[in-house]
């Protein structure tokens, strides 16, 4: 039986650790001054020794990241810390939770964090949807104007976003953070050297920040040993789709897939089956039902493929359409797409309109193998994952459920018709001029 | 009180660079212009000294920011895959048939617009409903007629 394990979200049941006092009361910032005791180096040290890795979905080491940063004698420019509180991947709702109901332990990791990568500038960049979060972390942030002795030397400033998913992407931030269009940088230069206003810039995601302060407290080796190899640690993992108990769950990695999804989410709801999962995230290869006896982990799941992401959870189940699921996904995509490389800006719109034809049944057998062909010239020739995740995604679903796929062919339509719930679905991208279903070319 | 420009000024000093504050600067335009007309961004340019056209490239970027006049009322209701799975479409048909108009529109009145939005972020308490940039969670078809009420008396 799969259990919760409260690091990120430690005592945040029992008190309203939104309030400063509360937080204090459980040994809030005690961890920051201990941090403070250390040499920056050996914070950086200590969070190498825990292995964590990034939370935002890209897993990349946090404190190797840190230490691609150049030192101030190095490079004499302003260091820049950067939090991407841009969550944006359907199926993630984590940092969500988090900043609302522990903003305390999030400001706190962003302290011990700039003090690592010593900065005194910090930059959370919340998505605009946010007015929640965004109005709880001001008033954590207003109790801590009155701290000096806490808050230090370094500003912390909240930058509302105004709605873009690709703003989530690290250099796409930047660019909006910058007050232009949010469309990705090329890479190198990488934003370590180059980042905010051409400066050494770290990017981290929110829950990484919220992780910092149980890592410094327990020390980092004795983080390492939660978890298993490559996912040391917690996770908070967001379930939602069609289980009894969605929400947020803080997991130790490598918790059973089948105990997230029956245990904490409680089972699939109505006596149905479960039929896919999509494991970390719309951008992550889909799992077929019988593929949940896995670790939640970031090995385990390469091993099929697919991916942690920012660890959102989708279950599906039985009555549902994976026509129909590839042509949201697809529209989600097509809609979000910044427009500055073409495979992604006509791909993702072409997916959805060869999709839309096998749904209403109008497609040839080879338009599945035209969809895969589209899938496959959009990958890997984009400045950034956006695209090349729809098309994996996407693909994903017609390699793991192609009898449905030619089924929608050889029937001229929808086996499942209005009795799945992704059937008519209104997507933002259906409002845009040139998408009306109705002008696809029969 | 302060004018436009002041609170603009303010959030510039905030930053390394102006640029930054472009923003937050047309955000708070379409606060106080109800969307981006042509003079709010004449207005949001000379606050930040730049050019209109600068800020209406940007804002023509953002979903959340309005080039074209909306109604008083912004409803938005995700319909990415988690709340889709547990009816966001039928949540979506009940305001439009509760206020009279398709998905997309405003009402006459110039009150309310609704409109599908992609992912917001609260998967879990699906379907989330964001009403005037607040959201309302574990929103049912049957919840829309008393949401809409809400939202014609004036609160």
């Amino acid at each position: 039986m799969a259990s919760e394990r409260m690091l990120v979200m430690a005592g945040a049941d029992e008190r309203d650790l939104t309030r400063l006092a509360e937080y204090e009361a459980v040994g809030g910032y005690e961890v920051l001054q201990k941090a403070r005791a250390m040499s920056p180096n050996a914070v950086i040290d200590e969070v190498i020794a825990s292995e964590l890795r990034g939370r935002g979905g890209a897993f990349f080491p946090t404190g190797r990241k840190w230490s691609f940063v150049p030192k101030p004698d190095q490079n004499p420019n302003p260091h820049y810390l950067v939090v991407n509180a841009d969550e944006s991947e359907p199926g993630s709702f984590k940092d969500n939770e988090i900043m609302a109901r522990v903003p305390h332990r999030f400001i706190e990791g962003c302290l011990i964090a700039a003090y690592a990568v010593e900065s005194k500038s910090v930059f959370v960049y919340i998505r605009g949807e946010y007015t929640g979060p965004y109005e709880v972390l001001r008033s954590a942030l207003e109790e801590l104007q009155e701290r000096p002795e806490l808050r230090g030397d370094v500003t912390i400033v909240l930058h509302r976003g105004a709605g873009a998913y690709i703003c989530g992407e690290e250099t796409a931030l930047l660019e909006s953070l910058e007050g232009k269009r949010g469309q990705p940088r090329t890479k190198p230069p990488f934003p370590a050297v180059q980042g905010l206003n051409a400066s050494p810039t770290v990017v981290n995601n929110v829950e990484t920040m919220a992780t910092l302060p149980p890592i410094i407290e327990m020390g980092g080796a004795e983080y390492a040993k939660l978890g298993v190899p490559d996912s040391r640690g917690t996770r908070v993992v967001s379930i939602s789709g069609h289980v009894e108990q969605p929400g947020n769950y803080e997991i130790e990695n490598g918790t059973s897939m089948r105990e997230l999804i029956y245990d904490l989410g409680g089972g699939i709801p109505g006596g149905r089956e479960l039929k896919a999962v999509i494991p970390g995230g719309s951008s992550t290869v889909i799992l077929k039902g019988d593929e949940i006896d896995v670790g939640y982990d970031f090995d385990s799941l390469l091993r099929l493929n697919t991916a942690m992401g920012s660890a959102g959870v989708v279950a599906l189940d039985d009555h549902c359409c994976m026509v129909q699921l590839g042509i949201r996904i697809s529209e989600f995509y097509e809609h979000e797409s910044c427009g500055k490389c073409t495979p992604c800006r006509e791909g993702t719109r072409w997916m959805t309109q060869i999709l839309r034809r096998l749904e209403s049944g109008d497609a040839l057998q080879s338009e599945l193998d035209l969809l895969l062909d589209v899938c496959d010239r959009i990958n890997g020739k984009c400045l950034c994952p956006l695209g090349e995740t729809a098309a994996i995604a996407v693909a994903s679903y017609v390699e793991k459920f192609r009898a449905e796929f030619i089924a929608h062919v050889e029937q001229g339509g929808c086996p499942f018709g209005d009795s799945s719930p992704l059937h008519d679905v209104l997507a933002p991208a259906a409002m845009h001029l040139h998408s009306a279903s109705s002008a696809v070319p029969a | 009180m302060s004018t436009y420009y002041e609170e603009v000024q303010e959030i510039k000093a905030q930053y390394p660079n102006w640029r930054s504050a472009t923003l937050p600067a047309l955000r708070l335009a379409q606060e106080q212009h109800g969307y981006l007309s042509p003079e709010a961004l004449r207005e949001c340019a000379d606050a930040l000294g730049t050019t209109p056209a600068f800020c209406e490239a940007v804002a023509s970027f953002y979903d959340m920011l309005h080039l074209a006049p909306t109604g008083r009322h912004m409803v938005e209701v995700c319909t990415n895959v988690s709340c889709a799975l547990v009816g966001a479409q039928q949540v979506l048909e009940s305001f439009e048939q509760e206020l009279g108009i398709r998905a997309g529109e405003t009402t006459e009145d110039g009150e309310v617009t609704l409109r599908p939005i992609e992912c917001l972020g609260g998967c879990g308490w699906a379907t989330v409903v964001s009403i005037d940039h607040h959201y309302r969670t574990h929103v049912k078809p049957e919840d829309v007629p008393a949401i809409v009420q809400e939202l014609r008396s004036g609160e």
